[in-house]
């Protein structure tokens, strides 16, 4: 069977509240070439993605530059329009929302991007930046909207008289405050972080992500947490999904991933990122990845990853792995994964 | 450290930056010495002056507006910093090495990659010009690229990050140097490449004997690759030790913090240390401990006197006022 028309894991225990799912997306970005720009072929930036995202959990996100780990959550949030597939928001199916509709739910979804220099405007204070979405969907006024941009302030760790400066008086980290503030002006349900501290210092990055703990805490936000950074991931998601080119290879609960990974993949991944103590890294056994990430372009048949997988068989050239529940909620994409 | 051979030895360097915004003090009175074949890692976030101290003993800051003003690096019996400058281009990419950390920039893009290797060894050696190709492959092939024969007629666009990495290596190894400078050089690749690099520079280590200077804002990748590790906060050297000491037992409150606010992939439910405020601004010349307005042990020494990096033990200098281990003063004041 097709990994495609398989359903995504659906939860076999307790029966938590599904904010968000997303069905067999993809999206895929058209090549053009000559004179008169004809589709040559497509970068398949996501390619058949299905996962749901629980209220008030966090859902990490993790994979390599070019994985299409922030295609996906551009394509949740309908920044980026999905060339297939579903994904609904409380019941509601968002690719077929589109103008004033969408508009209204905006405010329940919200984004932090990553570079917090390029994602504030420079000629606007740091008051008219909060205060814009709030003017935008026309939540409160005056005074009012005054003392809501004050209150946002404090709580995200900044001061009130801030509101009146601009963002190059701002470090990474105070600026990437401003950014969450921004994205918790409307109250929303669901914030995807496009690695969010990526570009942070590692000082600030702890402060970042307490920070978005937090506010989840008091605001019961729903995170996905798209990332990088394996450690981190480990630290702040509830579950992790983990994504190859496009696909998703492993979708499993925190501790089972990072425990008991299954796929070839993720234990290559978890076992090249470098621990900050020296005896366990002595003790460690890295598996080296030969070669590279291939293009999304034109991806390898059958499993994306049999061109670096250290235990690929011809079947693996032939056959897309069926997407798979190996334990409970612990799903995986690959023939040979115990 | 003991009688063993030095291959560098960097006393009291300074360096600023006359800016529009004013004087900015990036390194401060910085010390260390490198032994034979040792690796050493020198770790600090950005602004911490771990990179400018490198550049600077190659004299590569741009000068004006940077300026070296005083110290003494002593390479060989020379100093690189008084060196003639046509001396010091041939101890350049020759006797010392670099690697950076972007390899989308650093290659030459215009130039085969053949031509960049074949390049230095014509400047740095004297191989006969008809070898220079195959000495070329033989380097490639040294650093893992497949074809290598095939690899030096192309250009560095044609690679990905992770091989031009590799071919980077490659110049760098061309002249067979004492010392490898690597300035965040795996920062900008993905974790499964980063994997990659760090076993190549590894196992050349081990193979050629090289002396390798590790710069990184990763307290991960130094943990298991390096002998010794320099801490630097704004502009100065606070803790250096050997790797098992540092980890296990650091003496410095930034370099605890450090190691506190670092998530870890073998551990769960661990809460993350703040270390409050920003990094340090480097616009006035150090008159205190820089780490002491984010520093929960700072008390008044602290804001007066600045703490020299001193030694502890044979293989431990911490520049610090406060014992953080005994919970006292360290000098008794």
């Amino acid at each position: 069977m097709d990994a495609d028309t398989v359903d995504p894991a659906a939860p076999s225990n307790a029966n938590p509240e599904v904010l968000v799912s997303v069905t067999n997306v993809k999206k895929h970005f058209p090549i053009m070439k000559g004179v008169f720009r004809r589709q040559v072929g497509a970068v398949r930036a996501v390619d058949g993605v299905s996962f749901d995202i629980y209220r008030g959990e966090t859902l990490g996100l993790v994979g390599e530059s070019g994985s299409g780990k922030s295609t996906t959550g551009r394509v949740i949030l309908q920044l980026d329009e999905a060339t297939e597939g579903s994904v609904t928001f409380e019941d509601k199916e968002l690719t077929e929302t589109k103008g004033e509709d969408l508009r209204k739910l905006r405010p329940r979804m919200q984004m932090i991007f990553q570079n917090p220099h390029a994602s504030l405007n420079p000629r606007m204070t740091v008051g008219t930046i909060i205060a814009e979405p709030l003017k935008e969907h026309k939540k409160s006024k005056g005074d009012e909207r005054q003392r809501r941009v004050a209150e946002l302030l404090s709580l995200v760790g900044l001061e009130p008289k801030h509101a009146n400066r601009y963002p190059h008086e701002f470090s990474g980290g105070q600026r990437q405050r401003i950014g969450i503030a921004r994205a918790i002006a409307l109250s929303p349900d669901f914030i995807v972080c496009d690695e969010p501290i990526a570009a942070l210092d590692v000082s600030i990055q702890a402060q970042v992500v307490n920070l978005l703990e937090d506010l989840q805490d008091v605001l019961g936000l729903t995170y996905l947490f798209i990332s990088h950074d394996l450690s981190m991931v480990r630290h702040i998601a509830d579950r992790v999904a983990v994504m190859y080119l496009g696909k998703i290879m492993e979708l499993a609960d925190v501790d089972d991933l990072y425990n008991d990974p299954k796929h070839p993949y993720t234990q290559a991944l978890l076992s090249a990122v470098p621990v900050p103590d020296p005896e366990v890294e002595a003790a460690r056994r890295h598996v080296i990845l030969e070669g590279d990430i291939p293009s999304p372009a034109n991806p390898p048949p059958g499993c994306v990853f049999n061109t670096r997988c250290p235990i690929a068989q011809d079947r693996c050239i032939a056959e897309v792995p069926e997407w798979r529940e190996l334990g409970t909620d612990h799903w995986v994409a690959c023939h040979f994964a115990k | 450290m003991s009688e063993t051979e030095k291959v560098l030895q960097v006393t009291d360097l300074w360096t600023q930056f006359n800016t529009q915004d004013g004087m900015v003090h990036a390194v401060n009175g910085v010390s260390f010495d490198l032994n034979k074949g040792e690796f050493l890692g020198i770790v600090g976030e950005s602004g911490s002056g771990k990179s400018v101290t490198m550049m600077s003993l190659l004299r590569l800051i741009p000068m004006p507006p940077g300026e070296i003003v005083g110290g003494e690096a002593i390479f060989e019996d020379r100093d690189l910093l008084t060196l003639d400058i046509d001396e010091l281009k041939r101890v350049r990419g020759g006797k010392i090495g670099f690697i950076f950390q972007d390899p989308m920039t650093s290659p030459n893009p215009v130039l085969t990659i053949g031509r960049q290797i074949e390049e230095s060894l014509a400047l740095h050696t004297d191989t006969p010009a008809k070898e220079l190709s195959s000495r070329a492959a033989g380097l490639l092939e040294l650093v893992g690229i497949p074809d290598a024969e095939q690899r030096l007629k192309g250009y560095p666009h044609e690679l990905s990050g992770g091989m031009r990495q590799r071919v980077m290596i490659a110049i760098a190894l061309a002249c067979d140097p004492q010392l490898l400078i690597a300035d965040e050089p795996t920062t900008a690749l993905d974790v499964t490449i980063q994997a990659q690099i760090i076993k190549i520079v590894r196992d050349l280590r081990d193979e050629l004997g090289t002396a390798v200077i590790w710069i990184t804002h990763d307290l991960g990748v130094v943990a298991g690759l390096v002998d010794r590790v320099l801490v630097m906060y704004g502009g100065e050297i606070v803790e250096e030790a050997l790797v098992g000491e540092l980890y296990a037992k650091p003496q410095h409150p930034y370099t605890a913090g450090l190691l506190g606010s670092l998530p870890r992939l073998d551990q769960k439910g661990q809460e993350l240390i703040n270390i409050k405020g920003q990094p340090a601004s480097l616009y006035a010349k150090p008159t205190s401990c820089t780490f002491a307005p984010r520093c929960e042990y700072a008390y008044d020494l602290c804001r007066n006197e600045n703490p020299e990096l001193t030694k502890i033990s044979e293989t431990h200098a911490v520049a610090c006022w406060w014992d953080m281990e005994n919970d006292r003063p360290r000098y008794g004041r």
